[in-house]
């Protein structure tokens, strides 16, 4: 599945967002968008889930998006949101199970393909274990888990994350990483903000850079992450260093306009 | 503790509910046996027969189904707001059902027809709901619903002791300080025929949203994304409340407590699916009316006991043991 921005534009509140946005997303691929707090991520992930009005073009394999029912796209996009807030003790497998309510029929048993997917899911997040622990006795990371775990059990082609790995302690931001790569290489299409630019510039195929609801920059992660454009939209000076695998970028000091804000 | 699994306990509670709806059959002032009781309801032995008819079987009737109400529109608010401290009352549903009751008290048109009282409560719900609708607005929050259906509540409230404060008429203040008590008392199948409409209507649209609900459980947000129409669902569950718990006002008056203990007391039973919840809480909710209701004409025959006084005589308490048992909970 292929989902495209042409010239897309998203007002909230009376206020611009997003504006003059072109992107587009091919299955098989790893998008990682980037951008300082305020740019509006999470807006331009909402209005790809289809649940924020939009001007301009938004379409799923050259259809509008608009033109999908509910349950449709809910079928094509998946969207994992900041919130981890879990309002009822649900048991883990419970709360992953909700992923399937796009595939099922009102009133009907879950079926066979809905819990093979919550099985799956249970064992790409490695909760096999808590799978029936009430969610409010989980720490913070295993909540995080939980929730992609949900969206993976969701099984859209395109999955959209907000923020996926914030509090989460290094091996789990890895595993995380590791399993959107995964993902991306069975076929599904990922894209996922990130503030942590090492971890954006290593895993991902390619880079979107968001500042104040334009995008400045989208390319390869060596091609959008340079010193110049980090000390420019993120007002800091970074160490860049490289391996083999890819850059290591370590922001060191403020600079320039936030600097002075700060002191 | 291993939980009972659902169905065992949807079973279990429409067993009581079905034994409780027999026992209020069989209790009352006149002294009816079982084998008589029973005989008269499905044959014809004149007085009794009119005894279980007229007055019995609609009050067990009202009863089972008022509660399965409560309890039904308690849990989907709960889940639609993700609050376990919401219930209809919320909406202002109940309080301008109670404004709709009260002017027909005052104006007398209470007195000109049995059912005028009803009708009028049953139209201040139907209005409070349209004004919660309009002033709500297209937001998706929660919030928004609660703060119009309390800017709601108070105004009818308002409205409501504005009424008592100029009425001229002791009687008519008594009677409605009477009523805000809620009875299912001397009521007839006209208030059955009345009211059931609404509160079917109500209860087939509500089981609509169940899905919806679970949904709802990880926030709005997260539900949009697995296809639920946030707008669309809002204002199935604001008119399937109104027609439900407005019809179930209009014929019984307020009855409070139901609506919240009911789904908070389940909760932990269906391992606090919401959807699972609605089933297991209109039976509950069936089952706890009736056993008031049956304790209202045991416990003090005499005095006419109020049924939504003993209500909340009972859930009080009842709320303040799970507090502190939520307490010690949340402290281990």
């Amino acid at each position: 599945m292929k989902l495209s921005a042409h010239d897309l534009a998203v007002r909230v509140a009376n206020r611009t967002i997003l504006q003059t946005i072109d992107l587009t997303l091919e299955p098989g691929e790893f998008v990682g968008l980037i951008g300082p707090n305020g740019a509006g991520k999470s807006t331009l992930l909402r209005a790809l889930a289809g649940a924020l009005p939009y001007r301009g073009e938004l379409t799923l394999d050259g259809r509008p998006l608009a033109g999908y029912s509910a349950r449709e796209r809910a079928r094509r996009i998946g969207y994992l949101g900041q919130d981890r807030h879990v309002a009822w003790p649900l048991t883990v497998a419970d709360v992953i199970g909700l992923g399937r309510i796009p595939y099922r029929a009102p009133l009907s048993r879950e079926s066979d393909a809905d819990r093979q997917a919550v099985a799956r899911a249970l064992r790409m997040t490695h909760l096999e274990d808590l799978a029936s622990r009430q969610s409010d006795r989980l720490s913070g990371g295993e909540v995080a888990r939980m929730l992609l775990a949900r969206l993976i059990a969701q099984e859209t082609p395109i999955l959209l994350a907000d923020e996926p790995i914030a509090g989460l302690d290094p091996a789990h931001q890895l595993a995380t990483m590791q399993i959107f790569a995964d993902m991306a290489r069975a076929g599904h299409t990922v894209l996922a903000s990130l503030h942590d630019l090492t971890l954006a510039g290593r895993w991902c195929d390619r880079l979107i850079l968001l500042e104040r609801g334009r995008i400045v920059v989208q390319g390869s992660p060596r091609a959008v992450l340079t010193p110049e454009r980090i000390a420019e939209t993120y007002d800091v000076e970074a160490r860049f260093d490289s391996d083999a695998d890819g850059l290591i970028v370590v922001p060191l000091r403020l600079i320039g306009q936030h600097r002075r804000e700060v002191r | 503790m291993r939980r009972l699994p659902f169905p065992a306990l949807v079973a279990l509670l429409a067993i009581l509910t079905a034994v409780l709806f027999a026992s209020s059959l069989l209790v009352g002032p006149s002294d009816i046996g079982l084998g008589d009781a029973f005989a008269a309801l499905f044959g014809n032995e004149g007085v009794t027969t009119m005894v279980m008819r007229e007055i019995r079987l609609p009050r067990a009737i009202l009863g089972v189904c008022v509660g399965a109400t409560l309890g039904l529109s308690g849990a989907v608010l709960q889940g639609w707001l993700r609050n376990p401290l919401a219930d209809a009352g919320v909406l202002g549903i109940g309080s301008s059902a109670a404004l709709g009751a009260v002017i027909a008290i005052v104006s007398g048109l209470a007195y000109a027809s049995p059912l005028a009282l009803p009708v009028s409560a049953l139209a201040g719900a139907g209005l409070a709901a349209i004004l919660v609708f309009a002033l709500a607005g297209q937001g998706e929050g929660g919030n928004s619903l609660i703060l119009a259906g309390v800017a709601v509540a108070s105004l009818t409230s308002a409205l409501t002791a504005l009424t008592l404060n100029l009425s001229a008429n002791p009687f008519a203040t008594l009677e409605i300080v009477f009523w805000s008590m809620g009875s299912l008392g001397d009521r007839s199948l006209d208030h059955v025929y009345l009211a059931l409409p609404f509160m079917a209507v109500g209860w087939l649209l509500l089981a609509s949203v169940g899905r919806s609900l679970d949904a709802m459980t990880l926030g709005a947000e997260t539900a949009s994304s697995l296809g639920v129409r946030l707008a669309w669902v809002r204002a199935v569950i604001l008119f399937a409340t109104a027609a439900a718990v407005g019809g179930a006002t209009a014929v019984t008056g307020v009855v409070g407590f139901v609506g919240l203990v009911v789904p908070h007391v389940l909760r932990p039973l269906v391992g606090s699916r919401p959807s699972r919840l609605m089933v297991a809480s209109a039976l509950g909710g069936a089952t706890l009316l009736t056993m008031a209701d049956l304790a209202v004409r045991l416990v003090l025959p005499s005095r006419d006991l109020k049924l939504g006084v003993v209500t909340a005589i009972v859930g009080a308490p009842f709320f303040f043991r799970l507090i502190l048992h939520e307490r010690r909970r949340s402290m281990r």
